[in-house]
């Protein structure tokens, strides 16, 4: 049933490369769903745990779809960058271009009620949860549009619906959040599970190991994915922690090294921590990944990292290069049609963005709604908060 | 033979100049003449005077080692003790008898300290017969019935569970609700208060109990940014309906750490509500509101205010959140308080009402918002304000509600109003100086005379 990585370039691509040279018909690769086999990268490392073994299954729909995703993703990235530059978004940009893997991996492994939460650099999160580009950019920019109604800005993506829980401007203080979110599941009984995404930066918090503890103690479902991209803002790990080693961290919790960049080892860790969470507890994984942007938009990304190494890890390790490696090899598609999916995609991005300037800002009373559910500190209800009982002066 | 005639010459000579020495000192040492006269009046052979007035003698005049040895010169001589008379009194350094009437006051202030019996307030029990219980009581009643009413409200924190609740709040809840509803904490504020904002984030109702509100310090992160404003920043798509609970203030020689009033700390959170329980009636029906309300609300509970017992009514009953209650109605002045210091208002009414006052007495209950709907109505009244409270006076409740009233009633105020509020000190252990903290009902009736001129 599964086809061994030789034998579909040789037996498929064949009958594909004679069929399009002569008819020139679109083939219906996209909804394609013939398992193929593929190994990942460089095997996983476990601590506690049995790490999961290297094959991957996938199919061509499964991955164009990451290939449409993270260029999706990159593109709209890149453009929130011009866009900043522009001045059109202000205060903080944090951009996660060169992590697209993690977000998409994760996507494919879960359903939409299975929770995430972040940290601040949740536009591509956000998309890979359901959300529009619409809603990133009017957000972004602060409009009324935005998944926020422009009231919480870059590092407050939400989206109820499909339970992205955002979204965090301070640094460690999801992770509780995450776990009050599996706690939340385990409650409810729902078989679901809760990823917290935090980076390497944020591994050293304390409130992390305390949420850890609670959630080893009381068995929840909660997946703790550290996004290691190797600089926790300015400052590099092996100056910030002192065993860089974070999925060995959770001492007691099992954990697994999974690279970052390797869209399907992504996919195959997290469906392994799902099965493993609601089975046995909480479980560490941690991404080796990498952004090439800074920190943020204020900062140049190359003054604690050389340039080279920059370029290196592009060259090397890029996780969209990765697939488009991929899908031609197994020749699910041609080069054109590739390049075509990202002309396509940045046309979308340029439309949204587009569609995202004429929205209007929030309208002033805008101020002050959501501050408490029902408008409180203007009318005092009764009991119940059913009657009003008197208006405030 | 010389041993004897020496030992009766020191006794005389020491007698003599231990009479010197009485006679000299008389008149600063009062209390030796008590002494001595202990003594007449139990001594019967004049040698038991001498030893007595010796004994006064040396008790009298700086501690030096030469006179204690004469001591053990005069128990061979007569068998009668220099130590006889259970009451001997305390002597100090400088050999001054002290009968220590300065510390019996003191037991008599830090009595006071504890709150007095409830004043039967105008809104407490209705007219049908209740049920009396402690304050501690009406809060787990409030739990336990919210908890029976709703599958979604669960608590969390330190010992709450298997312990009960260290001050008994949430006993028994563990034992029928079990492990998953009542949920024992490790020592991590911070996180589980963490955990409690998350899973409110879901739907649940997590009532999440800091052990002392001191120890919320460690969860204000958590408390702020994400309680507070998540309903903000995700364009309201989230609730928190978390009630964050817990006893403050200053409590009995708690020490520093452990007798904070965090609502100075809090109230500038935007998106959380805060209540202060006073009374039995009013803990229950504010814990019951505060679980309902879609907004997250900190209940803040005193120390010293546990054990209040009230009648309250049989039936379902909830106290509004913003509202605040009218103690007593007056004519001359407005009274606003919370918490513990509504006892000691009501200790000074007592005062005043004797002196001629006629004190209308406000316990805001809501300490974010204020209700400054009743408040004002008051201020209208009576034109005169004083706020007594339990923060410290930099930037406490009483300074933002002096600001609000200022803003809202200056014209009907005929005088500027006063505030009396705790220190600015951390709270001392020593008994003495944490009354002089605190504001005591001496203070408020000084106080209310001065505003009433």
């Amino acid at each position: 049933m599964a086809l061994s990585y030789l034998r579909s370039s040789s037996s498929s691509s064949a009958n594909l490369k004679l069929l399009s040279s002569a008819v020139s018909i679109r083939r219906p690769i996209s909804t394609d769903t013939t398992p193929i086999t593929v190994e990942t990268s460089v095997p996983f490392t476990a601590h506690q745990c049995e790490a999961p073994s290297r094959s991957v299954e996938t199919s061509s729909s499964e991955l164009l779809n990451f290939f449409r995703n993270m260029a999706l993703m990159r593109r709209m990235e890149i453009a929130a960058d011009s866009l900043y530059k522009a001045k059109l978004i202000r205060g903080f940009c944090h951009l996660y271009d060169g992590q697209e893997a993690v977000a998409s991996g994760m996507e494919a492994a879960i359903t939409k009620k299975d929770c995430i939460i972040t940290a601040y650099r949740d536009h591509c999160i956000f998309m890979g949860r359901g959300g529009t580009l619409l809603e990133v950019f009017a957000e972004l920019m602060g409009r009324r549009a935005g998944c926020s109604k422009g009231k919480g800005g870059s590092m407050h993506c939400y989206k109820k619906d499909s339970n992205f829980y955002g979204g965090h401007g301070i640094v460690g203080a999801q992770v509780p959040l995450g776990c009050g979110l599996a706690f939340a599941q385990k409650y409810s009984k729902d078989e679901t599970v809760t990823f917290a995404l935090y980076g390497d930066g944020a591994a050293n918090q304390g409130q992390l190991f305390e949420a850890l503890n609670i959630s080893a103690l009381w068995d929840l479902p909660a997946i703790l994915v550290c996004e290691n991209n190797h600089y926790g803002m300015g400052t590099a790990e092996w100056r910030a922690s002192k065993s860089p080693a974070y999925y060995k961290r959770g001492d007691y919790a099992p954990g697994l090294k999974v690279d970052g960049m390797d869209v399907l080892a992504v996919k195959q860790a997290c469906k392994f921590a799902k099965e493993h969470a609601l089975k046995n507890g909480p479980i560490i994984l941690e991404m080796d990944t990498y952004r090439y942007h800074g920190h943020s938009m204020s900062d140049p990304g190359s003054t604690y990292r050389t340039r080279d190494e920059i370029s290196g890890v592009r060259q090397e390790r890029d996780p969209i290069e990765r697939v488009r490696k991929l899908i031609l090899s197994h020749d699910l598609a041609t080069e054109k049609e590739l390049k075509d999916i990202e002309k396509e995609m940045r046309k979308e991005v340029d439309d949204a963005i587009a569609q995202a300037k004429e929205s209007p800002m929030p309208e002033p009373s805008e101020l002050f709604t959501n501050v408490y559910a029902k408008g409180l500190g203007v009318e005092s209800f009764g009991a119940d908060r059913k009657e009003v009982r008197a208006t405030l002066p | 033979m010389s041993l004897k005639f020496f030992a009766h010459f020191l006794f005389i000579f020491q007698v003599y100049i231990s009479v010197f020495l009485l006679i000299i000192h008389l008149q600063f040492h009062f209390f030796e003449i008590a002494f001595l006269f202990y003594f007449f009046a139990g001594a019967k052979p004049m040698a038991a005077i001498f030893q007595g007035v010796g004994a006064a003698a040396t008790l009298s005049s700086s501690p030096s080692n030469s006179f204690d040895s004469n001591n053990s010169v005069f128990s061979p001589l007569t068998s009668f003790s220099v130590r006889r008379g259970a009451s001997f009194a305390v002597v100090r350094s400088d050999g001054i008898l002290n009968l220590n009437p300065k510390g019996r006051r003191a037991q008599q202030l830090i009595s006071n300290a504890v709150a007095t019996k409830a004043d039967s307030a105008a809104s407490s029990s209705s007219s049908k017969p209740g049920h009396e219980l402690l304050l501690f009581e009406a809060l787990q009643e409030g739990l336990e019935e919210e908890m029976d009413r709703d599958p979604r409200v669960c608590v969390m924190g330190e010992d709450v569970g298997h312990y009960g609740g260290s001050y008994k709040v949430t006993k028994g809840l563990a034992e029928k609700f079990g492990d998953l509803r009542v949920l024992d904490t490790p020592i991590a504020e911070n996180s589980f208060t963490g955990m409690g904002i998350g899973a409110a984030m879901t739907g649940l109702r997590p009532v999440v109990e800091g052990m002392n509100m001191g120890f919320l310090l460690l969860a204000f992160n958590q408390i702020s940014n994400n309680c507070g404003m998540l309903h903000y920043t995700s364009g309201g798509q989230f609730t928190i309906p978390i009630v964050i609970r817990g006893p403050g203030g200053v409590g009995r020689q708690l020490g520093a750490e452990h007798s904070q009033r965090l609502e100075s700390y809090f109230q500038s959170i935007p998106g959380i509500q805060m209540v202060a329980c006073s009374t039995p009636y009013n803990a229950k029906g504010l814990m019951k509101a505060a679980i309902r309300s879609e907004n997250p609300v900190i209940l803040f509970e005193h120390v010293l205010l546990y054990n209040l017992k009230e009648r309250i009514p049989d039936e379902d009953y909830i106290c509004n959140l913003e509202e605040a209650e009218m103690v007593r109605p007056g004519e001359h002045v407005t009274i606003l308080t919370y918490s513990r210091m509504r006892y000691h208002v009501m200790q000074a009414a007592k005062t005043l009402v004797n002196k001629g006052y006629d004190p209308e007495v406000i316990d805001i209950r809501s300490l974010k918002p204020f209700d400054l709907y009743t408040i004002g109505n008051s201020v209208k009244k009576t034109h005169r304000v004083l706020i007594v409270e339990e923060c410290m006076r930099t930037g406490g409740i009483g300074a933002s509600l002096t600001a609000a009233i200022t803003e809202n009633f200056n014209d009907y105020l005929d005088a500027p109003i006063m505030c009396l509020s705790s220190q600015d000190v951390p709270t001392p252990y020593a008994g003495t100086l944490e009354e002089v903290t605190v504001v005591q009902p001496a203070q408020i009736v000084t106080a209310v005379e001065q505003l009433c001129q």
